[in-house]
């Protein structure tokens, strides 16, 4: 089935709901779907969750709290550890007006692989003995013990790559991999942001870092630069 | 503790310089955000040290402001090289190899340690909320941990302490500190002064841990 070209960001956003839960990759800058996420802002939907790497580091992801448009964030950095500057998500949740779920990067992603490859929950010792524990299930297997974390999924996944294929294959270039890949798997709606759409064939099957079977939806659009802001 | 001022002890870079000198030729090594990424640039190329960050790259060198490609950043952001042989991976790679114990050291900042080697490196209570990053992953996963971070806190306060009371990045997962004064090794018995940086004496550094520290044995002097 060949994934479906639209020719603009917001129109493959537009049926976005309210409420949605929408995973966003990228890292900062390398990866990260900046048009799609202009184009979430711009279809003025509300109390959605994202679940991102980061919020407000000079990433696109913080313009939804412009117009309040998130009620939570699940995300591994979302707060400076300096208070020199701060974000307008940050002020929001100073002010009690958006959730945040802080979560480990490395429980993040396999929360999501979980979510994306049919599996139950996670075994890690990440978070043992910390605040990350509070309220989760502990099993001890084998003498050894193990934090359970739950898996992860959106409705939505905004993602990026470099190259698709009509067919939705998807090609990414240098570190713009990072959350892609993964949270391609699992989400009921994938999107891909592009910087170009060629012929099947044109990428070689073993450069596909997404294949087809994932990808819902593509569109081109020249990438939007943005710089990590620590 | 001592109501007098706290020493000056070494520089952020000097810190940097010698916790490159913990590491052993031919590692893999993953370097935290901030006083950690110094690190990068006091490796030589015959140290053979391959640098991995989280965000899904194993072999960078030193940061490159050059130049900047949004797609090549280390995990704190910032554009940097390629080494010959460098690898891209996504972020589930990436965390198979950290916590699977494929990464030989990993040097991360730190708030506070204490004598059983808990971390404590990812909130600050007073600011609230944090930003976690890999930073609970490295420390459960990395075989060795070397925390790079300055003795005291702004307000003179010890950051090497018996019990952490800021939130814990990991329990037991420190195995060396290196600070502004001091190289100390956390053992089965607590911690372990180890060096003195040069101008620091060995009763400054008890003055300023709030914790015992060992200072039997040969303590020298850092070589820098």
């Amino acid at each position: 089935m060949l994934a479906e070209v639209f020719q603009t960001p917001d129109t493959a956003v537009a049926d976005i709901a309210n409420g949605a839960t929408i995973l966003v990759g990228g890292f900062v800058s390398a990866g990260t779907p900046s048009n799609l996420i202009r184009a979430l802002c711009r279809t003025g939907q509300t109390e959605l969750t994202a679940v991102a790497n980061n919020i407000g580091l000079g990433d696109l992801l913080d313009e939804l709290c412009e117009e309040r448009q998130l009620a939570k964030v699940i995300a591994t950095f979302a707060i400076r550890a300096s208070g020199t500057r701060q974000s307008r998500f940050e002020s929001q949740y100073r002010a009690g007006e958006v959730e945040l779920e802080l979560v480990p990067q490395g429980t993040l992603i396999e929360r999501l692989r979980a979510g994306g490859a049919g599996l139950g929950g996670v075994l890690t010792k990440t978070g043992l003995g910390t605040m990350m524990a509070e309220g989760k299930e502990t099993l001890e297997i084998d003498g050894e013990h193990w934090l359970l974390e739950r898996p992860l999924r959106g409705d939505v996944a905004l993602i990026k790559a470099w190259r698709a294929d009509h067919h939705g294959n998807l090609q990414y270039r240098l570190a713009g991999l990072n959350f892609n890949p993964v949270m391609a798997t699992a989400a009921d709606l994938v999107i891909a942001e592009v910087e170009e759409i060629v012929e099947p064939g044109a990428i070689a099957p073993e450069q596909v870092g997404t294949p087809a079977v994932y990808v819902d939806r593509l569109v081109q659009c020249d990438p939007i630069p943005v710089r990590w802001e620590g | 503790m001592t109501n007098s001022q706290p020493p000056t002890g070494l520089s952020r870079e000097l810190i940097a310089l010698r916790a490159a000198r913990e590491l052993e030729p031919g590692s893999v090594v993953n370097l935290g955000i901030g006083l950690p990424t110094l690190v990068a640039g006091f490796v030589e190329p015959s140290d053979d040290i391959l640098f991995q960050a989280e965000n899904g790259i194993l072999g960078y060198s030193g940061v490159s402001e050059s130049d900047f490609d949004s797609d090549l950043i280390n995990a704190g952001g910032q554009p940097v090289n390629l080494v010959a042989g460098a690898s891209f991976f996504d972020t589930a790679d990436s965390f198979a190899m950290i916590r699977g114990g494929h990464i030989d050291a990993a040097i991360l900042g730190g708030l506070q340690v204490s004598a059983q080697g808990d971390l404590a490196n990812w909130y600050v209570p007073a600011r609230g909320g944090g930003s976690v990053g890999g930073a609970m992953d490295l420390a459960v996963g990395a075989k060795k941990l070397i925390i790079a971070m300055a003795h005291v806190t702004r307000e003179g306060e010890p950051r090497i302490v018996e019990a952490c009371d800021y939130p814990l990045t990991a329990e037991r997962c420190v195995d060396v500190i290196i600070t502004d004064y001091a190289v100390i090794d956390v053992t089965e018995s607590g911690f372990q002064l180890r060096e003195v940086a040069p101008g620091i004496s060995v009763g400054e550094v008890i003055d300023w841990t709030g914790a015992p520290v060992n200072v039997s044995g040969d303590v020298i002097e850092m070589s820098l």
